[in-house]
């Protein structure tokens, strides 16, 4: 980083790195919506439509913003999943699967309480779903500390192995007989549905994710246990020759990881669809990886991030009317920003007006 | 009892059949991974590749009614995406397991989008050697019923075995993988190398994929590969970067896919969903097994991000 090189450090190395933080991702994203631009318009539409309704369908009415914040909740809890492990040096990218197995807990919960009054049964689902995703990625994080296992393909196993119990519970012992064509759950009954927050149509999970990413920043950077954890995540030999116990670390941020992935099914449960089935298998956690990297695993940068990446799946449903562009073009964006975000690491650094003199 | 006259003999006879049909996928994805994990660099965008593989063979071989084209295709679609792996990993700080993860998204992304079209039409499929002429039993003739990339894949492992041991290209690749240093000190360019294993890699991924459209389960839909491309990655760690080992670890893998329906096929439908699930478990199981927290792994190249 710009900062450490200089002896008495004057704006641009104050600062240079914050700036190539923002200006950095920033450029890779006009970069990739540049290149799709230039995609789209190898199919004979108009890249300048393109743009206009993305923005349409992503920000440009009261509409699309609450269709947009909608989509960001689940977003910024399943890239809670790959930040926080990330803190640790960890790559888990089965946001996916624990988000499955805590819809599927929640649901559970939601009817195995069913006589009990509404507030328990939300707090009972919030409490289930937590477990369920974290108790999901932090098996990835045991078998990663206690056997060795690589935690990137574990936890990407974990999310096939997830869907198959999903759908071989929805199909068994939790079918919902009126399901007919698509294997379903009963459901969990629209008292018990969380709702919207007053005078919008924004449920309150994205309230959760706030919370969830407000929460975690404070964990990371605020605290003992967020301290050890970016000690252990830079120099693991360090870490233990201080003392700390690097198993412990990882069973913990792996759980809160997976836990916010959980959230995230619990909310899909209990503000959208009302019951569990393959439908909630949507990506959202695939995405949330992205969102992880493009924030750089800052639990704040995640909100803004996660933000234009709902914005971006929201436009999806305008492109396909308006456009007819398939329903995928909206991952083709996503894969290409991935992908231009990952090159520009090498530029961090090498950007010559934000170096100064040292 | 859909059996007939051979009862559960139908089981043992269709997890044959299918160990040696879905088998194919996850050893050409495995032996390609192979190539390019022994050079040093991890490609797990390999489920991208299986899935963009797929998509190009079809749409090929409907447009032009050949499926052999369709499979070079795939293969040529699979190199290029190899390319722009190693060529994003090759920029300094870029991390490849990261790169593979957007690889994975994107390739699996664009094969959506650009195969759209392609779910109604029907193309030419690859033609399968009859193996089981000498039978009447139907059972039988239909495990029997061999496509030809099984065959080549069957070859390819040992032919992989002996170049990675003897050839000048499989030294290099070697060298790489276990030493950058002592590579660039011979006067190789690792970049140069890392880029044409994975280029082969993502040929032979390719060329995995063209099968799955193409033979079995035949069709072009976005359902086809949920994670074989990632199980194939898995298992190239638990084949300890052989070859050989790849293909008997192929085998177990399309055995343990071919249960769930083999056993529905006899009227046992309990499980159904977590037996589809068991290739997935199987190599978890068997990566918990064979992995240690103590040592890096027998057989692991030096170089290997994932293993460090």
């Amino acid at each position: 980083m710009a900062s450490s090189r200089a002896a008495r450090p004057g704006f641009r190395q104050r600062h240079g790195g914050t700036i190539e933080y923002i200006l950095i991702p920033a450029g890779a994203l006009v970069g990739a919506l540049a290149l799709f631009g230039v995609f789209v318009a190898l199919f004979g539409k108009n890249p300048l439509d393109l743009y206009f309704y993305m923005y349409q369908g992503a920000f440009g009415t009261w509409f699309s913003w609450q269709n947009t914040l909608t989509k960001a909740a689940p977003l910024i809890l399943t890239a809670l999943c790959t930040a926080l492990p990330a803190q640790l040096g960890m790559v888990i990218i089965g946001g996916e699967g624990a988000l499955l197995m805590g819809a599927l807990s929640a649901t559970s919960a939601a009817l195995l309480l069913q006589a009990a009054p509404p507030l328990v049964v939300q707090i009972g689902m919030v409490l289930a779903g937590v477990a369920g995703g974290g108790l999901w990625i932090s098996l990835a994080g045991g078998l990663r500390h206690y056997r060795g296992v690589n935690e990137t393909i574990s936890s990407l196993l974990l999310v096939y192995i997830a869907l198959a119990i999903l759908n071989q519970l929805v199909e068994g012992v939790m079918r919902d007989p009126a399901s007919l064509n698509k294997p379903s759950s009963r459901e969990i009954g629209a008292a018990n549905m969380i709702g919207s927050i007053p005078g919008t149509d924004v449920h309150w999970g994205f309230v959760f994710g706030l919370i969830a990413a407000i929460a975690s920043y404070v964990l990371i950077y605020h605290t003992v246990f967020g301290f050890a954890a970016r000690v252990a995540g830079g120099n693991v030999r360090a870490a233990k020759l201080v003392g700390l116990s690097v198993g412990r670390l990882i069973m913990i941020t792996c759980f809160l990881a997976g836990g916010a992935a959980g959230l995230a099914g619990m909310v899909e449960v209990a503000a959208v669809q009302g019951r569990t089935n393959a439908n909630l298998a949507a990506g959202y956690g695939f995405t949330g990886i992205l969102v992880a990297f493009l924030a750089r695993h800052n639990p704040l940068a995640i909100i803004p991030v996660a933000i234009l990446l709902g914005g971006i799946s929201a436009s999806g449903g305008l492109l396909q009317r308006r456009l007819g562009l398939p329903d995928a073009s909206v991952f083709v964006l996503q894969g290409m920003i991935f992908v231009f975000v990952l090159a520009s690491d090498a530029l961090y650094g090498r950007i010559g007006f934000l170096k100064g003199k040292s | 009892m859909a059996a007939g006259d051979i009862g559960y003999w139908t089981v043992p006879l269709a997890v044959l059949g299918g160990a040696i049909r879905i088998s194919t996928p996850f050893l050409f994805v495995s032996l390609g991974e192979c190539i390019t994990e022994r050079s040093g660099r991890i490609n797990l965008g390999l489920e991208g590749t299986l899935v963009m593989g797929a998509m190009s063979a079809y749409g090929i071989s409907y447009l032009t009614g050949s499926p052999w084209l369709g499979v070079l295709a795939a293969g040529v679609t699979g190199a290029l995406l190899g390319a722009l792996h190693a060529g994003i990993c090759s920029l300094p700080r870029v991390n490849d397991v990261a790169v593979g993860i957007a690889l994975m998204l994107f390739g699996t992304g664009l094969a959506f989008y650009l195969g759209k079209p392609l779910i109604e039409p029907t193309a030419a499929r690859l033609p399968a050697i009859d193996f089981g002429f000498w039978s009447d039993i139907p059972q039988v003739r239909q495990a029997l019923q061999i496509n030809a990339l099984f065959l080549i894949g069957v070859a390819l492992a040992p032919v992989l075995y002996w170049a990675f041991k003897t050839t000048r290209w499989g030294l290099l690749i070697r060298t790489a993988g276990e030493s950058a240093d002592a590579a660039r000190a011979m006067g190789y360019s690792v970049n140069l190398i890392r880029l044409r294993a994975t280029m082969c890699g993502g040929f032979l991924a390719g060329v995995g994929g063209s099968f799955l459209s193409l033979f079995y389960p035949g069709s072009w839909n976005e359902g086809l590969s949920s994670g074989q491309g990632v199980t194939a990655v898995a298992l190239v760690i638990f084949a300890r970067w052989d070859p050989m080992l790849c293909l008997w670890a192929s085998l177990a893998f399309g055995g343990a896919a071919a249960l769930g329906p083999a056993l529905q096929s006899v009227g046992v439908t309990a499980g159904y969903h977590l037996f589809n699930a068991a290739p997935y478990i199987l190599t978890l199981v068997i990566m918990i097994i064979t992995c240690s927290p103590k040592r890096t792994l027998t057989g692991a190249p030096a170089e290997l991000s994932i293993t460090r």
